[in-house]
């Protein structure tokens, strides 16, 4: 049972399928954030009414299959547009996308829980809008959108499963293609569960103590 | 305007079969929710019992269901489980692979909608002559399943998109592998899976709606 033909040079093919996993997780997080904040205050500022086709959009995203959102941007930016973008690129832009989509519901709910007469008080004070947002509402609403948005990250690392639909071989991918070749689909997903149960498990833990220590302050 | 004919005809003629494969994709999504639920109250009494061996347990379960893909967990029921010789249907291993990601974060909502819900009432009930079982079930449970009722509807929400995973394990009836199947006939790639997505959009906000109402109608005081 514990006999095995797993080389080193599979690990290394492992290896290789996590880091594409990172790379792409990375990405999406970072423009995703940029991105999500930017739309967040923007839905804040103008308003439910003004804001409701960006809203529509982002929704939009949260309620399609990533995996169908992943192949219609490949069949649209391949075949329609015919770009000759690589999967990779189209992995990174769609994952930004629906993370921003997410992040934005964050930033909006974050905002809206610092209490008005807050701002009210920091504008009568004579701060200006980026002093009110940068110095009272950025301290303020960190602490109720950075627990749901390490949930957020790795909802997406999780996610970036998915992106072997357009030929990306990361993580999930390269375990399948080693249990083609190996037939030992046991072992092979262990260590893929293991891998991805080591990265998940001890941010989710942080993630979980920041919002047990700061709802109790 | 663009360099490509679009032909939204060839997907539209394939509408029923398409409709046929949602309404499989609702089946699973829902059979999963209904079996989720009720593996997450088990769960979430597990945890309770005091127990070392059955909290570990559930933790166990909570931990591994909320920090893999869920795409793994449907992989591990399809060929992790084949290695132990027993091989289930597609369907069957979408079903199990979603009921466990269901059942984990759904514990979780649980754990945390029963600190909402103070001690003294199951205290109160049990000085009143309940067991400590009828006690969780007639005064804990149903505030419990009340508080995380908006959770219950995103996850609902998450089975539903979830589905379309089937398809890496060889589903070929619901909406994602229907959609497929069509696309390796005909080649339409963005018509075909831009209706399924408005199928899937539709699916979503008919639940949310639903939801919504019925939240109304069982809640009102």
């Amino acid at each position: 049972m514990f006999d095995t033909a797993l080389s080193a040079n599979d690990l290394i093919f492992l290896a290789k399928g996590a880091g594409m996993t990172i790379f792409v997780t990375l990405i999406a997080v970072f423009f995703g954030t940029v991105l999500g904040i930017v739309f967040g205050i923007f839905r804040y500022q103008v308003g439910p009414v003004i804001a409701a086709p960006l809203t529509f959009v982002l929704d939009v995203f949260r309620s399609i299959p990533l995996l169908i959102q992943l192949v219609l941007a490949n069949a649209f930016l391949g075949m329609v547009l015919r770009l000759g973008l690589s999967g990779l690129t189209v992995a990174c832009i769609v994952l930004t996308l629906y993370t921003s989509a997410y992040c934005a519901e964050i930033v909006r709910g974050a905002i809206e829980s610092v209490p008005q007469p807050v701002r009210r008080a920091a504008r009568s004070l004579g701060l200006s809008w980026r002093q009110d947002m940068t110095n009272i509402v950025l301290p303020l609403a960190i602490r109720v959108g950075l627990p749901s948005w390490i949930g957020l990250s790795l909802g997406v690392m999780k996610d970036s499963a998915l992106v072997y639909v357009v030929q990306v071989t990361e993580l999930l991918k390269s375990t399948q293609i080693l249990i083609t070749r190996l037939q030992e689909p046991l072992l092979l997903l262990m260590i893929c569960g293991a891998f991805y149960f080591l990265i998940s498990f001890p941010v989710a833990r942080l993630g979980g103590y920041l919002e047990k220590r700061w709802t109790h302050d | 305007m663009f360099n490509y004919t679009f032909q939204w005809k060839q997907a539209l003629a394939r509408l029923p079969q398409m409709l046929d494969g949602a309404v499989v994709t609702m089946q699973v999504a829902l059979l999963s929710m209904a079996i989720g639920i009720a593996l997450a109250v088990v769960l979430t009494l597990f945890r309770l019992s005091g127990s070392r061996i059955l909290s570990g347990i559930a933790t166990s379960w909570v931990e591994i269901a909320r920090n893999t893909p869920a795409l793994f967990q449907i992989y591990m029921a399809h060929f992790g489980v084949a290695s132990f010789g027993i091989h289930f249907s597609p369907w069957t291993s979408l079903l199990l692979g979603i009921t466990f990601n269901n059942a984990g974060y759904l514990a979780e909502n649980f754990r945390g909608a029963l600190k909402a819900i103070p001690d003294t009432q199951a205290r109160a009930g049990r000085s009143l002559g309940l067991s400590e079982l009828q006690a969780f079930r007639f005064i804990v449970m149903p505030q419990m399943l009340r508080i995380s009722f908006l959770p219950m509807t995103n996850q609902m929400v998450w089975a539903i998109l979830m589905t379309s995973l089937g398809v890496t394990v060889g589903m070929n009836t619901d909406l994602y592998g229907v959609t497929q199947d069509l696309n390796a006939l005909t080649f339409r790639t963005f018509e075909l899976f831009a209706v399924a997505a408005v199928i899937f959009y539709l699916i979503t906000k008919v639940i949310q709606l639903g939801a919504r109402l019925l939240a109304r109608r069982m809640f009102r005081y």
